[in-house]
């Protein structure tokens, strides 16, 4: 696949707006000042900007409880991003949900979730949706390999591929669920076998890399969009960080030095490597995006901070529609 | 069955004495064995299954795929065919994900076949908001199980319940379940070391008192007798009662106090709206209209999913000052 430069540069750019929003959150929770748990995408930056590369905002993905990154790649607005992981009423959510329940209706992104596995189901109704209005819209799911563990998606695959749906499901695998291994959790190793069972292709991608994720994403995509039905994605891929917050290293579930292993194959160096290498991107160049990133983080949080709280009143808002003039 | 009273002499934390627990029953009995994610090499989230794994071993401390309705389904089959599993469900809220196995399955399943079956299995899970979670790892939904015959639901309000319930909840050979509170997981009080039971069905008077009663699940057991004491000044002498197993529901006791104090107020976490102080306040006036001085006053959250914000936590939280202002409220109503 011909990929131009404009769409390199992007990948970065949105590799790294990921790494830095994260970076910068998981030391806030670690202060104390963002309330409650961070499940943060640092490792995985790759399959999220490899992926929303090819969407418009008219596509829909359904996240996880890992879900920042989404967002971010997708083109959330990290002013309310930010305010909603401080709980300010400024925020995507107005506060009430946090990071595990951000989302933005406008830009497809149907939601992180707090219940693993809860969005298969979801993802194939919007694709439903997608298809019974007639649009050409697609919808991506993504799981990890703990979710593809639940019959929900075991479910959600069978009507996909049944109803040819416009989805693709994207499973970030990266090695864990919680704090247990692959290998400990399931009996298969490439968990894109099982797209077979389902009557769809199943493909093993490098979920480090970010041009072979943007390479096997358009492809299935592109497959949906053109009512071929759905694909299963794997992306091989590691969290950096642990299961919530930052540490990661010096923890019982796994050895440092696999840890370490897996940082030599950093997405965002990788990718920095290879643009360099082609001449596209200068390690001044690339330390400018570093840096924009990092304001652009800044004023998000400076934003969140200077935002207020949520009026005690807010607490009884929103739980049902207004509908027919009635509440 | 022995109740065997706390010596004054070691104090615990609550999330020690469901590890504790859990490890003797293994010891009593080799048909125990835990299931549940996290519980064997991790310890669990909540550090209830830690040091299990390396005295018991990974056959009968289980770590499971995430797979609720799988690892629920495992614990009825077994329980089914000897066995005396404990299915540990990380978080109240993901009973969501496995409800046909839990209701459909193994509350009726004895019941269906004409009792022939036996189930002894016990679900062990944690409730409770306060830990800016939101709306998915923050909910109390124990009223749900109360109203589904077959079940046994028990709710401990310290680290001497979570003990002595848990005990009797795995050594019944009913479904029971047990809805632990995150929130207390560190509160800590007199624990026996030796195993014992607390009967389940059975209330207990936490505070005696003569003309108010609270009645209160969970964490605002500890609340109501914050409330208590705040009363004291209001001339109130409140009794404070902890029902410990919320089904079968232990009429009696609590009957008795309303008798003797006229005035009652049920306190739990949970949203008010169809929670089960409803059903509790429906016993009390039933059995005990012609005592009553006042309505029957319920505290317990609003009626909303719950929120992130900690401010709106906040303002959610059933707390003393709540039970409070609501016996305060109540009194204002008296006849
Ligand atoms: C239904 C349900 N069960 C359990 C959990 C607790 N939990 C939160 S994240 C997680 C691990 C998920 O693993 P995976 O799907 O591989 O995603 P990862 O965290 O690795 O990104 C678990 C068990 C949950 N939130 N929902």
């Amino acid at each position: 696949m011909d990929i131009s430069n404009g769409v390199l540069l992007d990948l970065h750019r949105r590799m790294v707006r990921i790494r830095t929003f994260e970076e910068e959150a998981g030391k806030l929770m670690e202060a104390g000042k963002i309330p409650g748990a961070l499940h943060l995408y640092v490792g995985e930056e790759a399959v999220a900007a490899g992926v929303m590369v090819h969407l418009r905002d008219s596509d829909q993905i359904t996240s996880t409880h890992r879900g920042h990154g989404h967002l971010v790649a997708k083109g959330g607005d990290l002013r309310k991003m930010y305010a909603e992981l401080y709980g300010r009423a400024t925020g995507y959510c107005k506060g009430k949900g946090g990071s595990m329940h951000i989302s933005d209706l406008d830009l497809g992104m149907l939601g992180a979730n707090g219940i693993v596995g809860a969005g298969p189901p979801i993802a194939i109704g919007a694709a439903f949706s997608n298809k019974y209005r007639g649009t050409d819209n697609v919808t991506v799911c993504f799981f990890g390999d703990g979710a593809s563990n639940e019959g929900t998606f075991h479910e959600a695959a069978n009507m996909a591929a049944l109803y040819k749906l416009p989805v693709v499901f994207a499973c970030e695998n990266n090695g864990f669920g919680e704090f247990t291994r692959q290998e400990r959790h399931q009996a298969v190793h490439d968990i894109a076998d099982r797209a077979a069972g389902y009557g769809m292709p199943g493909i093993v991608v490098d979920g480090m890399d970010a041009l072979a994720v943007y390479e096997a994403a358009g492809e299935a995509i592109a497959r949906a969009r053109a009512g071929s039905g759905p694909t299963l994605l794997e992306f091989k891929t590691y969290r950096f960080f642990d299961h919530v917050g930052i540490r990661g290293m010096g923890v019982i579930y796994r050895e440092d030095a696999e840890v370490l292993q897996w940082r030599e194959r950093d997405p965002v160096g990788l990718v920095e490597t290879r643009l360099a290498e082609q001449g596209i991107l200068s390690p001044e160049a690339a330390a400018a995006v570093h840096e924009a990133a990092l304001a652009d983080v800044r004023d998000a949080i400076a934003f969140a901070e200077a935002s207020p709280f949520p009026e005690p009143g807010a607490l009884m808002e929103d739980i049902y529609t207004v509908s027919r003039g009635v509440a | 069955m022995t109740t065997i009273e706390a010596p004054a002499t070691r104090e615990i934390p609550y999330v020690s004495a469901i590890a504790e627990a859990f490890g003797q029953l293994m010891r009593e009995d080799p048909n125990v064995f835990i299931a549940g994610e996290d519980v064997a090499l991790y310890g669990s989230v909540f550090g209830v299954t830690r040091g299990l794994l390396k005295e018991f071993g990974p056959q009968r401390v289980v770590d499971t795929p995430i797979s609720e309705s799988g690892i629920m389904g495992l614990g009825l089959g077994a329980a089914a065919t000897g066995l005396r599993p404990v299915i540990d469900i990380m978080f109240m809220d993901f009973m969501a994900v496995c409800m046909d196995e839990v209701v459909n399955q193994i509350a009726k399943i004895k019941y269906m076949f004409g009792g022939t079956a036996r189930i002894p299995l016990t679900i062990h899970t944690m409730a409770g908001a306060g830990t800016s979670m939101a709306a998915q790892h923050s909910q109390s939904l124990e009223a749900w199980f109360c109203h589904i015959p077959g079940l046994k639901v028990v709710m401990p309000s310290g680290p001497y319940e979570a003990k002595g319930l848990l005990v009797a909840a795995v050594r019944d050979d009913n479904p029971v379940m047990v809805v632990n509170t995150k929130t207390i997981l560190g509160m800590k009080a007199h624990v026996p070391e030796q195993i014992y039971e607390i009967p389940l069905g059975k209330a207990n008077v936490v505070r005696p008192g003569s003309n108010f009663t609270i009645l209160a699940t969970g964490r605002m057991v500890s609340e109501s007798v914050k409330a208590a004491e705040m009363l004291v000044a209001d001339g109130l002498d409140v009794e404070v009662i902890d029902p410990r197993t919320l089904q079968p529901f232990d009429t009696e006791t609590v009957v008795q106090s309303v008798r003797k104090t006229h005035r009652a107020l049920v306190a739990h976490e949970a949203v008010r709206f169809g929670g089960i102080g409803a059903e509790f306040a429906a016993q009390i006036q039933e059995e005990a209209f012609d005592y009553l001085d006042a309505p029957v006053g319920r505290v317990g959250a609003p009626f909303t999913p719950v929120p992130f914000s900690p401010v709106l936590e906040k303002e959610y939280m059933p707390n003393a000052e709540k039970i409070a202002a609501e016996v305060r409220r109540l009194l204002g109503k008296q006849a």
